[in-house]
């Protein structure tokens, strides 16, 4: 076999096995996104029934509370930014980090200086690459976050925003995440989690205008709103774990599935080239027989006179 | 019929039971609590206890709580707990290893914990 096609023939394998590799990846992505969905679908109604008796307490008495009082002048916010632990999901993590850049761009613009706390080993390494400086750091759970992940990244931030600024605390709290749209899409988006806005949540949770009754509060409006607000800020940052995650699955598997695509389309080209080498070495042994035969031929004559 | 309220038992990841209910004991905060069909709305704070649901159909399900809210309004109940485990759900074994356990390293909250969780074990049997 001649050198040329004996390449061709080694690329072939090699991106063969790459496809493989990569065909088993989107699969698993894929059966990882149901899974993930299903889990966003599981801790809805926790979400909405805390929702419900936030609104409640908000409409029905004029607590104040430190989670929800806007400070006269924010001077220092809080970024919660969600990344994977892993790569391979295509602009996931990138999309992300561009967005919590944004946000921080924007709130310095506006005189705050910005606090960063990162889920997910990617972002991390973004940041200690540029050696900015990260309050706090999660990893490891981001493929299947529980609440009990959610409760350990939620107790610094409910803990730095209850502190006074002056003694380090923060005045604002903002999250970045990817949210899941649909398995096409998945959009890095930011919200501002604290101070909580009551009014604001009084509307998600009676979208039709029905009126919520007056509530008895056991034992005091404030005892209730101190318990129920730190779980409201687990609540949704555990749903934004798992939305992440979700989207996380979804871009690997769209990551997977073109680059088995590309896998598929490289091998065909080099079937095609090596068939040409193939073709190549047979036309030049031909030749070189035809020439051979023919150069014995002229010498035979020859003698023969 | 008799009067009757809708009774959702919601951990953080997951719902652990719901369904029809005539009566609801639960601890509160400030003292142990039952709800009966047509009660003043409540928005209550949970201690870590076992919970009490009388069924409409005469049957009681009990399950261990810790932490979490009750609230109640226009017959609906609904009970939010960060872990909620059903008695028929919980290991007596395990939980009985787990109080020995905490016992021993003096740890209050894996006390309760695990108190909680056999107290609701026995009080279903």
């Amino acid at each position: 076999m001649g050198a040329q096609l004996r390449v061709y023939k080694r690329r072939i394998r090699s991106v063969t096995a790459t496809k493989k590799i990569t065909k088993a990846m989107e699969m698993i992505a894929a059966s990882r996104v149901v899974k993930a969905q299903r889990k966003v679908a599981a801790s809805t109604p926790y979400a909405t029934e805390l929702t419900r008796a936030v609104a409640a307490v908000a409409t029905g008495s004029n607590t104040k509370h430190p989670l929800t009082t806007e400070p006269e002048n924010p001077t220092r916010a809080a970024v919660l930014l969600l990344t994977s632990d892993r790569g391979l999901a295509g602009a996931f993590n990138s999309n992300a980090i561009k967005a919590a850049e944004r946000l921080t761009a924007k709130l310095e613009g506006e005189g705050k200086e910005v606090v960063s706390y990162i889920v997910g080993r990617r972002g991390l390494a973004h940041y200690n690459f540029r050696e900015r400086k990260v309050a706090e750091s999660f990893t490891g759970f981001t493929d299947e976050p529980s609440y009990a992940d959610a409760k350990k990244v939620a107790a610094p931030l409910i803990e730095a925003i209850e502190t006074e600024t002056a003694e380090g605390g923060v005045d604002e709290l903002h999250i970045v995440y990817t949210e899941f749209v649909s398995m096409m899409t998945q959009t890095a988006i930011e919200a501002r989690l604290l101070p909580l806005s009551l009014d604001e949540v009084a509307q998600e949770a009676k979208p039709k205008g029905e009126i919520l009754p007056l509530f008895d509060f056991e034992p005091s409006a404030e005892d209730v709103l101190d318990a129920l607000l730190p779980r409201y800020v687990e609540s949704r940052i555990y749903n934004a774990l798992l939305q992440s995650a979700a989207s996380k699955h979804a871009a690997t598997r769209r990551a997977m599935k073109s680059a088995t695509d590309n896998a598929g389309e490289l091998i065909e080209t080099l079937t095609r080239l090596a068939n040409q080498a193939r073709q190549a070495e047979i036309t030049q042994e031909i030749s070189e027989i035809v020439g051979g035969a023919s150069a014995l031929a002229d010498a035979t004559a020859g003698s023969d006179r | 019929m008799a009067a009757e309220l809708h009774v959702a038992l919601v951990a953080a990841d997951r719902e652990v039971w719901s369904g029809q209910a005539t009566l609801v004991v639960a601890r509160t905060t400030s003292g142990d609590i039952g709800v009966m069909p047509g009660h003043q709305p409540l928005l209550g704070v949970l201690e870590s206890g076992p919970v009490t649901i009388r069924t409409s159909d005469g049957g009681t399900v009990v399950a261990a709580v810790h932490g979490g809210f009750i609230s109640f309004a226009d017959d609906k109940l609904s009970l939010l707990a960060e872990v909620a485990e059903l008695s028929d759900e919980i290991d007596v074994q395990r939980a009985e290893q787990e109080l020995e356990r905490a016992k021993a390293e003096d740890d209050a909250e894996a006390r309760r914990r695990a108190d909680v969780r056999l107290r609701a074990a026995t009080a279903a049997r």
